[in-house]
């Protein structure tokens, strides 16, 4: 969706600006929410991309003005009321008051370290041969799809090279809808900045992303 | 606290100056707003038998912790010293890294690009916070916030002179948005003068903003 969460090229938010000691959590309810959205996703109720999903549908004023773990506090919230596992009423009362709704699996302490050393991979078998191959000329489409998408704005419509074909990967847009993960060719697609920024552009920037088979046609036109 | 609004009052959390307050400590015993909301979901959630407390901290535990840069930074000392190392590690980075033990989530597919004299790679999720968790650890606040997502795309070298990377004009800039389950590690060039040096000392020169393109190692030129 065309959401807060969408930023690359945007202007007005000032310079970068590190933390003096950086610390990974700032208060203890960071600590929590990092790790309640952790065992939850492990639940299945969900995946990593509905998660996506739900932070991106916040509005992108409040998006933007949140921190980080906030923003994760927020999906989560709205993702245990949708999914029927946490009601209205319980987070009023700050207690459960109904039973709790089947879940497909719960973390266990002894589980953590063999789990995330492992990983949860993304990669499938692949579908069907590649459309396109490394050296071709690509157009990200023109999309505006108001669910889930990883393809930013920044590059929809602009003509690019593919450089990597990496196999066959969950596919983000239907996989945040639990609806399916109809596995897709993933390409990593490089354009110039010429052709994303125009004349002003950085000379020799180049920008590579991510792109499913389904975010691509043929060349449209010459890339700039 | 400063960065604990209420839905109600984004203005008092001005997120793009970065002023979160994080100096203040909270006085009283009073909990912030936000304190208060996680604890309650925390409780509902814990009490409905979805979530194990245990399981909690163990996951606090690993990635406050134990999982940070030093594990980028034993990569890349290899790298820099066995060239058979170097060449695993830029054609299949997740294989490579994990020789050294290290990899799951947030890396199972790992992408390595190296720096050369003629092009230095900067790494970015516009979208989110995709970021090489087993080798980097969890992202710095920067890393996630609008400043650095919104302008690492569009002026790469104005956000490096932020750092203090002052690139020359003749080196490209090489931008990976990660917009996929690839996560992406840069490879810095080996500074010069470091022929004497072991791989434990090598490995202490790199910088986790080496790793992601925002800085060089120590020693290290553009």
């Amino acid at each position: 969706m065309n959401g807060g969460q969408d930023l690359g090229g945007m202007h007005g938010f000032g310079p970068v600006a590190p933390e003096a000691d950086e610390p990974r959590f700032h208060a203890e309810w960071e600590r929590r929410v990092f790790a309640l959205a952790m065992a939850m996703g492990f639940t299945g109720a969900w995946n990593l991309d509905a998660s996506r999903a739900a932070r991106e549908s916040l509005n992108p004023g409040e998006y933007m003005l949140a921190s980080y773990y906030e923003i994760w506090f927020r999906a989560l919230e709205k993702q245990v009321l949708a999914h029927g596992l946490v009601e209205g009423a319980e987070l009023s009362a700050g207690a459960a008051l109904a039973p709790p709704a089947p879940v497909a699996r719960v973390l266990h302490a002894e589980q953590v370290a063999p789990l995330f050393a492992r990983g949860f991979p993304s990669d499938r078998e692949q579908p069907g041969p590649a459309r396109f191959a490394v050296g071709d000329e690509v157009s990200a489409k023109t999309i505006n799809p108001t669910g889930h998408t990883r393809l930013p704005r920044y590059v929809r419509g602009r003509t690019g090279t593919v450089e990597r074909v990496h196999g066959a990967f969950v596919f983000p847009d239907t996989n945040a809808d639990l609806a399916g993960e109809a596995p897709q060719w993933l390409y990593t697609v490089r354009f110039s900045g010429l052709e994303l920024w125009g004349e002003d552009a950085d000379p020799g920037l180049t920008v590579s992303v991510g792109a499913f088979e389904s975010y691509l046609e043929p060349a449209r036109r010459r890339a700039a | 606290m400063a960065h604990d609004p209420g839905p109600h009052e984004p203005h008092h959390h001005p997120h793009a100056d970065h002023d979160h307050g994080h100096d203040h400590p909270h006085h009283g015993s009073a909990l912030s707003p936000m304190e208060l909301r996680v604890r309650a979901l925390e409780s509902i959630l814990v009490e409905k038998g979805y979530v194990e407390p245990a399981a909690m901290d163990a996951l606090i535990e690993t990635y406050e912790t134990r999982i940070g840069p030093r594990n980028g930074a034993r990569v890349v000392a290899r790298a820099w010293v066995d060239p058979a190392y170097r060449e695993r590690l830029l054609a299949d980075g997740t294989a490579a890294i994990r020789e050294l033990g290290i990899g799951g989530r947030g890396g199972e597919h790992m992408v390595v690009v190296a720096n050369t004299p003629e092009e230095h790679n900067l790494v970015v999720c516009t979208l989110c916070s995709c970021y090489p968790w087993p080798v980097l650890g969890l992202p710095p606040v920067w890393y996630k916030s609008p400043p650095y997502r919104s302008r690492a795309v569009i002026d790469p070298r104005g956000v490096l002179e932020e750092f203090g990377v002052a690139l020359p004009a003749t080196t490209r800039i090489r931008v990976w948005d990660s917009t996929a389950e690839l996560r992406f590690m840069v490879l810095p060039m080996r500074p010069e003068g470091t022929e004497d040096l072991d791989e434990a000392a090598l490995a202490d020169l790199v910088t986790r903003d080496a790793m992601i393109g925002t800085g060089l190692p120590q020693g290290g030129r553009a």
